[in-house]
């Protein structure tokens, strides 16, 4: 490995944390610091350890130090008409692509194209015995050994330190438009898995205060043959687009005010369920994206009552802003959660990074 | 391929002695739990399993179960923890690399009763399945609702989906569809202690680890399957595929990063070289152009307007990057028969030689032309022949090196041969297996792609999920001392430097 005074310093602070038994609060650009249980420990910022690796467009693979600036890297990707497909969300400027992988947020597109672990390839990382081990490869077909890189997205530091990743990326489509239908939310839960079952250039989708936003994506062909057949309002570009990226950055509208409720006691969840799920029965305001899929619930209902109601359902549900009630997270069932303590363990032995950060105990 | 090693054949044997005790202990229990026809152990009965599409490699197992029930997998599970004999979990058994090769003092756990379709979800897009239902069998009982199930390996008709879960297949179609993780939504199945297991869900995330993504490919060493929930897709209207001809492989491998590079993503993308296009057009009379030096097959689906927007992209592009020949398939008919010979790239090298071992590494799309030009090298050093197919479109390429397996010397020949290619790949940049897996085949090979460390944090997991490591022992992961005695070098990864940058 290429000796590199920024990862010596790394590897330095992580050997004196394991030394005095000190834990360390993994971070980039604190965008998501919100999100998941309580940071412990000291902080161990990433953000130096910067730069794009490599990126050749033609291979569809880019692979970026965990500390680069996200909008750094969607910007050498849109230079050469490239994208991250899967829109992860980035709440405030400043998120890095170590955060992202580590969050595993996905964005509006992620029912379409797939979430941020379908898009990892590889990993390079720094486990609790402060080695550095690299998984993976940059390549898109790869079955040599476990695919520790994708068990990271999503992992929140917990199994260890995302020092660089490969990405595969795809072409920015050739069109977009947006449609906007009136419809109730069961016909517009019902609408949308109908829709999906079709070879349609669906891309996202948005039900709110009955109304739905469909977003097709695709060849030219293809989304204007799909625009006729579906009917609906068309919505210009200068007003949708704005209002995708204020939905993947939650920023919108329904945020907004879910955040104002959140400062009177509400709480903002995320409720995981399968697309076809009819109406939930939560007291509150309601967003829906991903076909059904995803289900934003602000609501004053207890954590209890809120849990009940996803896990009826064959989902979850994460507290993504409110007053502590519980896990952030939804517990797991028995043996799953030894598989997790046992990871973790082998992993990160001495449980320096990020503890309790996914759940208590891990 | 790497042979076994002489000091590991010879502990094996030492383990000999003790083996008829075993198989008499593990048979007494198993029949506790099993129905008499339910469990084999005559050596007569246990041979059809003695090795999957690896043939190279053949073991008997002490016993072949073969249980009817999930309550049964969990009691076999639970005997075989409780006796600490190893278990050896089985679908179709045409896996390339060894991953169900039998255990000789474990058991095989073929899945094969666990063949009933569950429940096909039209509204949903899903389908629950037995996880010993065949690949094909899901997108034909999808069929009627206009759906299928998108990762399509060339073993579709008899591979089994717990048999793709297990090795994280592909296909041809991988490149725009993806390929079993991205498709499989949740697994079911038993601990090595035989604990009922699920992971992943039918929304689309589930709280925790994913465990379901490092699952997806673990051959069988972290938990037994009995049922998977797939997505299923809506099928394509239409497809229609270009059949483009090359002087000159480079051409064709710069023909493949041009689509590419065009914001084009293929329905499928596969390139066949001369030696396999003449032993393909032999057998299926496909009208394969025999002057050319590499073929491209390049597909597009979708509606009927998209297709003949892409199409046209694609005709383009592939002429300016040099095209000798290209046609367009004029109906389903023609466009099959273009991918005949691509299907049976396998069978049409059986008929010109007598054994072929099939590589599968994959490799960055812009050194298609060098590994190309690095095989013909090695048929020169080795004396063998080799005909290449690639999934162009993802990198990953099937050289067939043809052999006579009667002849020792060509076996050994052909296995340096495809250890060279293995290597080659890994120090251009890519990976000993792209979708056969390691099972035992690439074993040595992963010395040379993984340091030490990163062997070990691997069995390390492993052992997170089957302590005793009891399920599908000595696949996958190569010991440490296998590696020391192998004798290769890693060949270091890690954080890749910053080329443009200047250094001190």
């Amino acid at each position: 490995m290429t000796p590199d005074p920024i990862l010596e310093r790394l590897l330095d602070q992580v050997r004196a944390a394991m030394a005095d038994q000190r834990a360390l609060a993994i971070h980039g650009g604190q965008t998501k610091a919100f999100y998941g249980e309580p940071l412990q420990g000291e902080p161990l910022d990433l953000r130096p350890l910067a730069g794009i690796s490599s990126y050749e467009p033609t291979e569809l693979v880019v692979t970026v130090r965990a500390g680069t600036p996200l909008a750094d890297l969607e910007a050498a990707l849109a230079e050469k008409g490239q994208c991250l497909p899967f829109e992860p969300p980035r709440f405030a400027p400043g998120g890095t692509v170590g955060g992202m992988v580590a969050a595993g947020l996905s964005g509006p597109s992620r029912a379409a194209v797939g979430a941020v672990r379908d898009y990892v390839l590889g990993a390079t990382m720094l486990n609790g015995r402060a080695e550095v081990l690299s998984f993976g490869g940059q390549v898109m077909k790869n079955v040599a050994g476990y695919d520790v890189s994708r068990l990271l997205a999503g992992s929140m530091g917990s199994l260890g330190v995302i020092l660089e990743v490969s990405l595969k990326v795809l072409p920015v489509a050739p069109a977009t438009a947006t449609l906007r239908f009136e419809l109730d939310e069961g016909c517009a839960i019902q609408q949308l898995n109908e829709w999906a079952a079709q070879p349609l250039p669906l891309n996202a989708s948005a039900w709110w205060d009955g109304a739905l936003l469909l977003r097709l994506r695709g060849a030219q062909a293809a989304v204007s043959a799909a625009c006729q057949r579906l009917g609906g309002e068309t919505i210009p570009a200068h007003q949708a687009d704005p209002f995708w990226e204020g939905l993947r950055d939650q920023r919108d509208e329904f945020f907004a005010k879910a955040r104002a409720a959140v400062q009177t006691g509400a709480s903002l969840w995320r409720v995981s369920v399968p697309q076809t799920t009819p109406p939930l029965k939560l007291a509150g305001e309601q967003l829906i994206e991903w076909g059904g899929g995803q289900r934003w619930w602000c609501t004053p209902s207890p954590a209890a009552a809120v849990r009940e109601a996803a896990r009826l359902a064959g989902g979850h549900a994460t507290r993504f802003h409110g007053p502590a009630d519980g896990p952030v997270f939804t517990p797991l069932s028995p043996v799953p959660e030894r598989i997790h303590r046992a990871l973790k363990a082998a992993f990160d032995p001495q449980g320096l990074f990020n503890p309790g950060r996914l759940m208590s105990g891990l | 391929m790497n042979a076994p090693l002489p000091a590991q054949a010879l502990a094996e044997a030492a383990d000999a002695p003790d083996r008829p005790r075993r198989q008499a202990e593990v048979v007494a229990a198993l029949s506790q739990v099993l129905p008499a026809h339910a469990l084999l152990w005559h050596r007569e009965d246990t041979t059809p399993y003695e090795c999957d599409g690896l043939t190279a490699y053949r073991e008997q197992p002490l016993a072949v179960a073969l249980p009817e029930t999930e309550d049964q997998v969990a009691a076999v599970l639970r005997a075989c923890h409780r006796l600490q004999v190893p278990v050896v979990a089985r679908g179709a058994g045409t896996g390339l690399s060894g991953g169900a090769l039998p255990h000789r003092l474990g058991v095989t756990l073929s899945l094969a009763k666990f063949n009933r379709i569950v429940r096909i979800d039209p509204h949903a897009r899903t389908a629950v399945v037995q996880s010993g239902v065949r690949n094909l069998a899901i997108s034909e009982a999808a069929a009627p609702f206009g759906l299928y199930y998108a990762p399509d390996p060339s073993s579709q008709i008899a591979c089994t989906i717990g048999g793709n879960v297990a090795e994280n297949s592909g296909g041809v179609h991988c490149l725009k569809y993806g390929l079993t993780v991205h498709n499989v939504l949740k697994v079911r199945g038993y601990t090595v202690e035989g604990e009922p297991l699920e992971l992943g869900s039918e929304a689309l995330d589930a709280p925790g680890l994913d465990l379901l993504a490092v699952f997806i490919g673990s051959e069988g060493l972290l938990g037994v399957v009995t049922e998977v929930t797939v997505r299923l897709v809506p099928k394509p209207q239409l497809a229609r595929c270009i059949m483009a001809s090359f002087d000159d492989i480079r051409k064709a491998g710069d023909a493949v990063a041009n689509v590419i590079a065009a914001g084009i993503i293929p329905a499928g993308l596969e390139m066949m070289d001369k030696p396999m296009t003449a032993a393909v057009e032999d057998f299926v009379h496909a009208g394969y152009d025999l002057d050319a030096e590499a073929i491209l097959l390049c597909e597009s689906d979708g509606t009927p307007e998209e297709v003949a927007e892409e199409i046209a992209r694609m005709m383009d592009v592939l002429v300016a990057s040099g095209a000798t020949r290209v046609e367009v398939s004029k109906d389903e008919a023609q466009r099959l028969k273009f991918w005949s010979g691509r299907k049976n790239a396998f069978p049409a090298s059986g008929r010109i030689s007598p054994d072929y071992m099939c590589m599968d590494s994959t490799i960055p799309r812009k050194r298609l032309a060098d590994i190309l030009i690095a095989i013909a090298q090695m048929e020169k050093k080795y004396g063998l022949r080799c005909a290449n197919v690639f999934h162009a479109g993802d990198g990953n390429l099937h050289p067939l090196i043809l052999f006579d397996a009667n002849d020792p010397d060509q076996l050994h020949r052909c296995e340096l041969f495809g250890a060279d290619i293995l290597e080659t790949s890994v120090a251009l940049g890519g990976t000993v297996t792209g979708e056969h897996g390691v099972g035992v085949e690439k074993l040595s090979s992963m010395c040379v792609q993984f340091a030490p460390e990163e062997l070990e944090q691997m069995r390390a997991l492993k052992r997170a999920f089957d302590p005793a490591e009891g399920l599908n022992p000595g696949k996958l992961v190569p010991t440490l001392n296998r590696c020391a005695e192998y004798g290769k070098m890693h060949v270091r990864k890690g954080l890749l430097p910053f080329p443009e940058l200047e250094r001190f």
